[in-house]
């Protein structure tokens, strides 16, 4: 298999592993990381497979714009774990419980 | 958030008492042996079917690198990524900054920040942001310039400037009485606000669009641009670290 | 590249631009001065929704209107369109959210720290609405979600108690669990087809390998079924809405879950091709249709279950929801009837829920609690409010004249021509459950009081936006040859290529 392939599929491991995590852990903390595992494994996916040549011999092998989207990404990441880390810590000094009442999974 | 520790790193059911410790997890919420053996077998079999459609990707893959390299020259900027950034598909990059501006308001509405001043540093912390800060933001100058032709940008600029703010956070520095208030506003708002103003204005532009640089124009605009986002960044990031409104 | 990709088109480039522009410049200046917030944000909201409907009209008189950001075509650019589904629910966004804006003036006057953030919140949330609707960039459409999401669960957790807070922590959970499911989606689709822009990637998607185009449609739809809170994913739903402070639920239960529906069609109509391109396109909109019902049912035996009138009213959401994907199976059959169907439920909905939220908020505010066997007497004090509940559920119900009666008697319509019983039979079960619980909570807010209690005045704004709304809800529904017109423009019934 091709490093871009193999970097996908580690991604795709990282996602199920995040997923599975998330439901899981009852710990609010937890569910938070489970949720970054998640979000690194969707990006890996992005830029991973973007690796692979193009169709045109002269034009660079690697696509800006998958790395533009990660960075994006990123960003967007950072803000959801902010807000969810404020959220947790509130409930916490609120209700001493670092745990949903009931369990999230479906 | 105290959970006492447990080598198998939680999930396990059978743990001794754990209810005294505030915050930790009663034993008979963590779900059963046999539904946490499903749900193994269930994400399993999810990834074999995610592996499947990553295996099936063919090579060569349709990518839009050529249509970048094709229009870079009338970008304003030499590296790619940083022109599908903030020219190509500037309009993500300014969402984008939304979310973190719309994170800041969302944080500051839950609760107070538990304040700097607080902290206790030790004589390491004392003195290392003395030499580091300065150096940090220099480096975030540079990072900021480079940006236009190697990798860089105003991400990652004002991650840096982040990390000097968390730093002196840290070493019990809190923000000075000027800089709290409409300033610290002004200073957060103020890479979303350039962008949208800047992106606005150009419709006025003969042949206009929004958010669509002239490319004679489109270096020195990108630039400002990148100059207040990396301020704004670097603010909201220091400010997410404290966790609530000053 | 098809000629009408190059360049933009004025007329409708300048009232999309203002319909995100403004709540944003809204949203940042009530940030930076907190004291002229809710000024700000009424003058704000008011020009939005004057811009959304010059949009509207716009779009009606001249066809869909296109925008290209950064002056770039797709496939490397960022596209905007409007067409008649997006300008339907941009409407419905702006009357719902005027009335809602008015409404939340009055509710947060003695408020002063809800108020500094309501608004700001609030405007962006109304921005990442109109961002969304107008999108026509697969990418782009996941930022605007996570904006949606990140809006909402701040604004739900506004109200403060730890029922709120672990409510606002599950959405965000659930909703950034969603963005990311569509997030893998997309990088799939990308790197299969070269593209993010959704009409480019239609036309790939025949060509392009089976196995990656079922995992990524699978994943995107799984996310924003996730979002949209259709049964069995609706868990979150009830505990975020039913405790969230009143002006929110409204914008959540009439506006929030709209938008991923919303999404789940434009994907379905314009990039799976009303599912005849993918492989699993019938079975899909089965699955979608069995799902329906089941949200249908679930949710009107539960909240016809429910002590407390926001919790109802969330359960009520939940099965409304329901009504929504049972067009799916109906649609795939080759009748555009269905989705004209849908989405007057869609506007309906919006606008009736939204005036059914200020009404409870209105009483709780008054009497101090929500819990329905307690509502007694609210008619006498409260006659305006009762009446915009009772109009309001009149819609629900599916009642004539409503917009209600209108959507669920086109689909009902469709189902028995079809000949799909067991839907028609679902459908006309939730109608008279619904029916049970609309009667329940007028009923014993028609009974007399035992004793007195303490109750506060309610100033009229909130009483009157709560009415209007609900009489909207009841006049949509003489509005068809308005309407529906409208929806066909450029996008529902291209696809499934009759006219209703």
């Amino acid at each position: 298999m091709t490093q871009p392939v193999f970097w996908g599929l580690v991604g795709m491991a990282l996602v199920v592993m995040g997923l599975y995590a998330l439901i899981v852990h009852a710990h609010l903390l937890r569910k938070v990381l489970a949720l970054n595992v998640m979000s690194s494994g969707v990006f890996l996916v992005f830029i991973g497979l973007a690796r692979r040549a193009p169709v045109e011999g002269s034009a660079p092998a690697v696509d800006p714009v998958p790395q533009a989207m990660v960075l994006t990404g990123i960003v967007v990441a950072v803000a959801a774990t902010g807000l969810a880390l404020a959220l947790i810590v509130r409930l916490r000094s609120l209700t001493g419980r670092t745990f949903l009442g009931g369990d999230k999974g479906d | 958030m105290a959970e006492p520790p447990n080598k198998d790193g939680g999930g396990r059911r059978t743990v001794p008492d754990r209810t005294k410790t505030p915050g930790s997890v009663p034993a008979h919420r963590a779900l059963p042996a046999a539904a946490r053996a499903l749900l193994a077998l269930l994400m399993l079999g999810l990834f074999g079917g995610l592996a499947m459609a990553v295996l099936s990707l063919s090579e060569p893959a349709p990518g839009l690198a050529a249509a970048v390299a094709e229009h870079l020259a009338a970008s304003g900027v030499d590296h790619p990524v940083t022109a599908v950034l903030l020219n190509f598909r500037g309009y993500d990059t300014l969402l984008e900054m939304v979310v973190l501006l719309l994170a800041l308001v969302g944080v500051w509405s839950v609760g107070r920040a538990r304040g700097c001043a607080g902290h206790a540093p030790g004589p390491l912390l004392r003195q290392l942001p003395r030499l580091l800060a300065p150096l940090m933001v220099l480096v975030a100058g540079y990072l900021l310039w480079v940006g236009a032709h190697a990798p860089g940008g105003a991400f990652q600029a004002g991650s840096l400037l982040g990390g000097v703010g968390i730093l002196l956070c840290l070493s019990g520095q809190p923000l000075p009485r000027w800089a709290d208030g409409p300033v610290l506003r002004l200073a957060a708002l103020l890479g979303v606000a350039v962008f949208a103003l800047l992106g606005v204005a150009v419709v006025l532009l003969p042949d206009g669009a929004p958010l669509a640089w002239p490319p004679a124009l489109a270096k020195h605009l990108i630039l400002t641009i990148e100059l207040a986002a990396m301020l704004s960044i670097g603010v909201i990031l220091a400010a997410l670290f404290t966790g609530g409104r000053p | 590249m098809p000629p009408d990709l190059i360049g933009p088109d004025w007329q409708g480039s300048g009232w999309m631009l203002a319909s995100v522009f403004v709540p944003l410049a809204g949203a940042l200046l009530g940030f930076l001065l907190p004291r002229l917030a809710a000024a700000m944000g009424l003058v704000t909201a008011v020009l939005t929704a004057a811009a959304t409907l010059a949009l509207t009209l716009d779009v009606m008189a001249g066809g869909p209107a296109r925008t290209l950001l950064g002056g770039w075509a797709a496939p490397l650019g960022i596209l905007w369109r409007a067409d008649g589904l997006s300008v339907a629910l941009m409407a419905m966004t702006a009357t719902v959210g005027v009335m809602v804006s008015l409404y939340a003036a009055a509710y947060f006057r003695a408020a002063a720290h809800e108020r500094v953030f309501f608004w700001p919140l609030w405007l962006l949330l109304w921005a990442s609405l109109n961002a969304l609707f107008l999108s026509a960039d697969l990418f782009n459409l996941y930022i605007t979600l996570e904006l949606l999401g990140f809006a909402a669960v701040s604004l739900t957790a506004l109200g403060g108690g730890a029922a709120a807070l672990t409510g606002a922590i599950r959405y965000l959970l659930v909703s950034v669990l969603g963005s990311l499911s569509y997030l893998l989606g997309v990088a799939l689709l990308y790197h299969a087809c070269g593209t993010v822009d959704i009409a480019l990637a239609a036309a790939c998607i025949a060509d392009a390998p089976r196995p990656a185009m079922q995992a990524a449609t699978g994943a995107m739809i799984a996310g924003l079924l996730l979002k949209t809170a259709l049964f069995p994913f609706h868990f979150w739903l009830p505990p975020a809405h039913g405790s969230a402070p009143a002006p929110v639920s409204a914008v959540l239960s009439a506006l929030v879950v709209k938008a991923s529906f919303y999404l789940v069609l434009r994907l379905w109509l314009d990039l799976l091709g009303g599912g005849a391109g993918a492989g699993g396109g019938r079975w899909l909109a089965e699955l979608l249709g069995v799902l329906g019902t089941g949200a249908v049912i679930w949710g009107s035996v539960l909240a016809l279950r429910q002590e407390r009138l926001k919790l109802l009213l969330a359960y009520s959401t939940v099965a409304q929801i329901g009504y929504l994907f049972m067009a799916f199976p109906l649609a795939v059959a080759g009748s555009a009837v269905a989705w004209t169907g849908a989405l007057y439920l869609a506007l309906a909905h919006g606008l009736a829920k939204a005036a059914m939220f200020m009404s409870a908020g209105s009483l709780l505010r008054f009497g101090g609690h929500d819990r329905i066997a307690e509502l007694d007497s609210a008619v006498h004090r409260l006659p305006l409010t009762l009446t915009a509940f009772a109009l309001a559920g009149v819609s629900i119900m599916g009642l004539p004249p409503s917009g209600g009666f209108i959507g669920k008697w086109l689909l009902l319509e469709e189902a028995f021509r079809q000949g799909r019983f067991g839907l028609a039979a679902a459908m006309l079960l939730g109608g008279a459950l619904a029916a049970a619980y609309v009667f329940k909570v007028v009923g014993h807010a028609f009974t007399p009081a035992e004793r007195e209690r303490r109750v506060r005045a309610i100033p009229k704004a909130m009483e009157w936006s709560a009415l209007l709304l609900a009489v909207a809800a009841i006049v949509l529904g003489l509005t068809l040859p308005l309407i529906s017109p409208l929806l066909q423009v450029g996008g529902a019934s291209a696809a499934a290529g009759g006219a209703a």
